[in-house]
């Protein structure tokens, strides 16, 4: 006997699904928090959901592409984070302060 | 797996820039003070060698590194101008930095960074290259956005730009993963096949589709993806934000219509009536909002926005499903003429705008400018020509461009949008004249010290020559570049 449990795979369904939460979560993160940090962070969660969408196809169209465009999300997205902290932390020595609110020199 | 040296050597102007970058950047800390100079001269070197090879690769047509990058005439032109275009803004930074006195020569190595990257997003076939040709561009922009260290409002602008930039790659990606979960692939070239499959109310394809139009829309600064332009236009240093001005968004706008026509070509039909919103939106707004702008560096920001609406007249003429193939090959010429042309006349102007300084600032207010035809008639002279040219007046070369575009959307009956383009030129008229109207009738500043001075040096002229006889060669005698236009877009499938 064959404990059917076993071979069942997740459905792609879920894992669209699972990306799209993540997603949207990052999406609204940027939009209503105003700690820069958190922003970027918000950011972070977009990417990742790129990623679980990326790895699910891959797996669903047995083509690696996908798994390989995964990588170099993952090394942009290093990169970016590692400019964006430079900038927010030239930022905090001038205006002591992370949040976008108090950045009013320029018309918003 | 080994790379062929055939792939290579058809890549080597991305090379050498790049291996420019990183030699630069690796002699910043070990260069004398004093010969820092000789690194920008050092990448203008390396950017006359590209243009050269690029030249010569014009009628060449060929696919490299498996489909991921694409060598066409489309891609040649868009480079040229690249090559062009970070020529000069390098000559116009050589003074400027002097001016601001900023002694990181890291600045060209980012500039140069920035352009390999517009020139993979311009010669990509495959979305991994778009991408990381928009992120290598859009990360060096980040770092250059805030070179004035010193300047709160260029860190601000910065910031800004980091934000909601990282904010428009995560959408533009996330269409992008949605995009390879249709068609199995991130080639251009297997999206088009499988788009042909697809039923065109595919609601993952239309997600994904717009989710790309959002992505690109904040790269081009389309309304209502705009809002980061004017912060960041005004806060960055001026040299910075001519180059993000003209090269950014014309290596957006070549990745963008290679993404639209040759991947989602299938899609017209649906793409050609949300560009013809955004078209119409962005001209009434960009030049609305321009009119009450007091800072002029904020209202060429502005203007600039404008200038997408205009250029998004051609795109929109090109996904036409009623037009005949060169009525649309017209309409997509005529955007490549327009960003050409646009680029001559905005380098031009932000020149002017680098060169006036007030006590140690830039003199970027309107008020500025009042009387400059008195004391500086030269200056005043060539910021005439420049706002005439934008304001699209014969026999500048803002005309010819506009003229194409109004041309082509009249032959694909949809005459009415060359209507609203002319009234929101007509309206552009009065901002970029009120600029002309300051400077030939009011009366200088009389104090000495409230007067702004012109910051005139040798690589400044040149950069000032270069854009007006763009601008007047361009309006006079077209010819060449309308054909090298056509040319280029019949390479795009």
């Amino acid at each position: 006997m064959v404990d059917v449990g076993y071979c069942m795979t997740v459905p792609l369904s879920y894992y669209i699904t699972l990306s799209a939460v993540v997603f949207v979560t990052g999406l609204v993160g940027v939009l209503i928090r105003r700690n820069i940090i958190i922003i970027l962070l918000s950011v972070e969660l977009m990417l990742n959901a790129t990623n679980i969408n990326f790895v699910a196809f891959s797996q669903h169209f047995q083509n690696v592409a996908g798994q390989v465009f995964v990588f170099f999300t993952l090394t942009v997205a290093a990169a970016e984070v590692a400019v964006g902290l430079a900038i927010i932390i030239a930022l905090y020595r001038s205006k002591s302060s992370i949040n976008v609110d108090e950045f009013r020199l320029l018309k918003w | 797996m080994t790379l062929p040296l055939s792939d290579l050597a058809a890549i080597l102007p991305e090379l050498i820039v790049m291996a420019t970058a990183c030699l630069v950047l690796a002699l910043e800390p070990i260069t004398p003070a004093k010969r820092k100079e000789w690194l920008a001269w050092l990448s203008l070197g390396a950017l006359a060698v590209c243009f050269c090879l690029t030249s010569a690769q014009m009628g060449v047509h060929a696919t490299v590194f498996s489909e991921l990058i694409v060598i066409d005439p489309y891609a040649g032109f868009w480079k040229l101008l690249l090559y062009a275009v970070t020529g000069l803004t390098l000559l116009m930074s050589l003074a400027y930095l002097k001016e601001e006195r900023i002694h990181q020569t890291e600045y060209y190595g980012f500039l140069l960074l920035a352009l390999v990257g517009m020139m993979v997003m311009v010669s990509a076939a495959d979305l991994l290259t778009i991408y990381l040709g928009t992120e290598l561009m859009s990360l060096s922009l980040y770092i250059l956005a805030g070179f004035k260290r010193a300047d709160g409002r260029s860190l601000e602008a910065s910031a800004k730009y980091f934000v909601l930039g990282a904010f428009s790659s995560g959408i533009l990606l996330y269409g992008i993963s949605l995009l390879f979960g249709v068609a199995g692939s991130t080639r251009l070239s297997a999206i088009a096949a499988a788009v042909s499959l697809r039923s065109l109310d595919d609601p993952t394809l239309l997600v994904a589709m717009i989710l790309l139009v959002v992505g690109f829309g904040f790269k081009m600064a389309v309304v209502p993806f705009h809002m980061w332009t004017p912060d960041v236009y005004e806060g960055s240093p001026t040299s910075v934000t001519a180059f993000m001005a003209v090269a950014a968004k014309a290596a957006s706008f070549g990745a963008f219509l290679r993404v639209f026509l040759e991947g989602l070509g299938g899609l017209k039909a649906n793409w050609h009536t949300l560009f013809l919103a955004l078209c119409v939106t962005t001209l009434v707004l960009g030049n609305v909002v321009a009119i009450v702008q007091s800072s002029v560096k904020r209202m060429l920001a502005y203007s600039s926005i404008a200038h997408a609406g205009y250029a998004l007249i051609g795109v929109v003429v090109a996904g036409h499903a009623s037009a005949s193939f060169e009525v649309r090959s017209l309409g997509l010429s005529s955007v490549m003429l327009y960003l050409a042309i646009y680029a001559f006349m905005t380098l031009g102007a932000f020149t002017i705008v680098a060169m006036l300084r007030k006590s140690g600032l830039e003199g970027d207010h309107l008020e500025d400018f009042s009387g400059l035809a008195k004391r500086q008639p030269v200056a005043a002279f060539l910021m005439l020509v420049f706002m005439v040219s934008l304001a699209g007046i014969p026999p500048a070369a803002g005309f010819i461009g506009k003229f194409y575009l109004f041309m082509a959307a009249v032959e694909a009956d949809l005459a009415w949008l060359a209507v609203v383009g002319l009234l929101f030129a007509a309206v552009s008229a009065y901002y970029y004249l009120r600029v002309v109207m300051v400077m030939y009738m009011r009366e200088p500043q009389t104090s000495a010290d409230l007067a702004p001075r012109l910051a005139a040096s040798p690589v400044m002229t040149v950069v000032l020559a270069c854009a007006l006889a763009g601008v007047i060669v361009l309006g006079l005698y077209p010819t060449p570049l309308v054909s090298l236009a056509a040319q280029a877009v019949l390479a795009l499938k």
